[in-house]
């Protein structure tokens, strides 16, 4: 019996709906953000159809930073507080964090491809984004392979927290580095001045969509992760009622 | 001698002297260190004039990869026997603890890079006699220590650990390389402090500020 209340209150909480809610206006943002990408931003003249992965790429960045910070936060709250609160939201935060930092890489190397003439470059920025990237790697690997469950999150938190205090040394370390070494390819930035009136308000429009998108999927998964627990909880008394 | 230096020092003796019966540690970590000469020798195709700019990327990969074993065989130890939990129950500061850690780890990786050190520079062809290469070796050593005490703090506890430090510790020591790596081509190149420019300061805040995080953070990954 208690077992069965357990699903029904997780199910009466009151999160799903705001996640309802959420993942609704991030579906119609996301749609009406692709109009806006493919049917009414001019084409650049310079770049072409390809400058539109940057309605894309240049918020899945910043998102992934973004990502990042709230797990330097939750992981320090974590440390300090030690409620399972502040870990549920690092954790997710960190899981969507990769995934968007993941995807920031990829539509980085398509759009590199056509426009510097190379998938990759060793310029700061990449750099940095490729270093990040293998931190929350490395995150997520020590999480899984804790021996328990607060052993885990305590490491996770760790390396939440030395992983981004270190992003600022990675950063200065490897602009230093290249700019003593030739720098073939001029930077991402470069043709900011290039985008028009529209561009730019297309790009607002999509960083609030990936905004809302991120908050959708870190509710999601800290819903996934309370589902996880209370399953974990079900399979531990059934075990014992069996005995 | 009570309060941190006492503690410290009793930790750092007891760790030399299991070395000094065992002898399993420093020895083993200079065969591969040599080894790793041997390989990237033939793996860079190394051709006479190039050698000394090869140089400290080689130095400092050996470096690196031997401050990986070091400390995670330095943890293993400790733990098999049963020997982190005795510390942790004796009266002692996790802090003391932590930086015993650290000082052991850093002697005998500075031992290591001593008796490597000569040898590379007769196979590398470069001069090693530079006060330069010296502090740069010290403080990017002293950089590995810190942050891989605390992570090989955490590895040893989880499964497949022989990995998990690597994945842990490289992407977080990358600044040290990157910056030991300038600044030893330079110090090799036969330049002054000031020559150096910004690549030791950078090593030396790298070292201050995880100096200060992680004694905080090893009170929690040790905690039971």
């Amino acid at each position: 019996m208690a077992a069965t209340q357990g699903i029904k209150s997780s199910g009466g909480l009151g999160i799903p709906s705001l996640k309802t809610g959420m993942a609704a206006i991030a579906g119609v943002m996301m749609l009406v953000d692709l109009y806006f990408i493919f049917m009414v931003a001019p084409t650049d003249a310079v770049l072409g159809h390809v400058q539109r992965v940057f309605y894309f790429h240049v918020p899945i960045a910043i998102m992934s930073f973004l990502a990042f910070f709230v797990v330097f936060l939750g992981s320090l709250m974590y440390l300090i507080k030690r409620t399972p609160k502040w870990d549920a939201i690092a954790h997710a935060s960190a899981e969507v964090g990769v995934v968007f930092v993941t995807l920031a890489l990829l539509t980085g190397i398509i759009w590199a491809r056509p426009v510097w003439n190379t998938w990759w470059t060793w310029e700061p920025r990449l750099t940095t984004t490729l270093i990040l990237w293998l931190i929350y790697v490395a995150y997520l690997m020590v999480r899984s392979y804790a021996p328990t469950e607060s052993k885990a999150a305590i490491y996770a938190a760790v390396m939440g927290i030395i992983g981004f205090v270190d992003v600022p040394i990675v950063y200065y370390s490897v602009v230093w580095w290249r700019s003593i070494h030739p720098s073939p390819v001029v930077g991402p930035f470069a043709e900011s001045d290039a985008l028009t009136g529209t561009m730019s308000l297309i790009l607002l429009y999509s960083l609030i969509t990936f905004v809302f998108l991120f908050i959708y999927m870190v509710m999601e998964r800290m819903s996934l992760r309370k589902m996880e627990e209370e399953l974990g909880k079900i399979r531990f008394s059934l075990r014992r009622r069996r005995r | 001698m009570n309060g941190l230096l006492g503690p410290i020092l009793v930790i750092v003796w007891k760790d030399i002297l299991l070395e000094l019966r065992s002898r399993d540690l420093v020895v083993s970590i200079l065969v591969f260190g040599l080894l790793v000469v041997v390989v990237f020798n033939f793996a860079l195709n190394n051709a006479p004039g190039r050698a000394a700019e090869l140089a400290p990327g080689i130095l400092w990969v050996a470096f690196a990869f031997s401050a990986v074993l070091a400390m995670n065989r330095a943890f293993v130890r400790e733990q098999e026997q049963g020997g982190l939990e005795g510390l942790l129950i004796s009266p002692v500061s996790r802090d003391a603890i932590f930086l015993g850690k650290v000082l052991t780890s850093l002697i005998f990786m500075l031992l290591i890079e001593a008796a490597l050190l000569p040898v590379y520079a007769v196979m590398l062809d470069f001069s090693a006699l530079s006060l330069t290469l010296v502090l740069t070796i010290f403080l990017g050593t002293l950089g590995f220590a810190v942050v891989g005490t605390l992570f090989s703090a955490m590895a040893v506890q989880t499964r497949s650990r022989e990995i998990m430090l690597p994945v842990l510790f490289f992407p977080v020591v990358l600044p040290i390389i990157i910056a030991a790596v300038e600044a030893s081509t330079r110090a090799v190149g036969g330049e002054t402090f000031v020559g150096l420019g910004r690549w030791l300061p950078l090593i030396g805040i790298f070292d201050a500020l995880f100096l200060v995080i992680c004694p905080w953070i090893f009170a929690f990954v040790v905690e039971e």
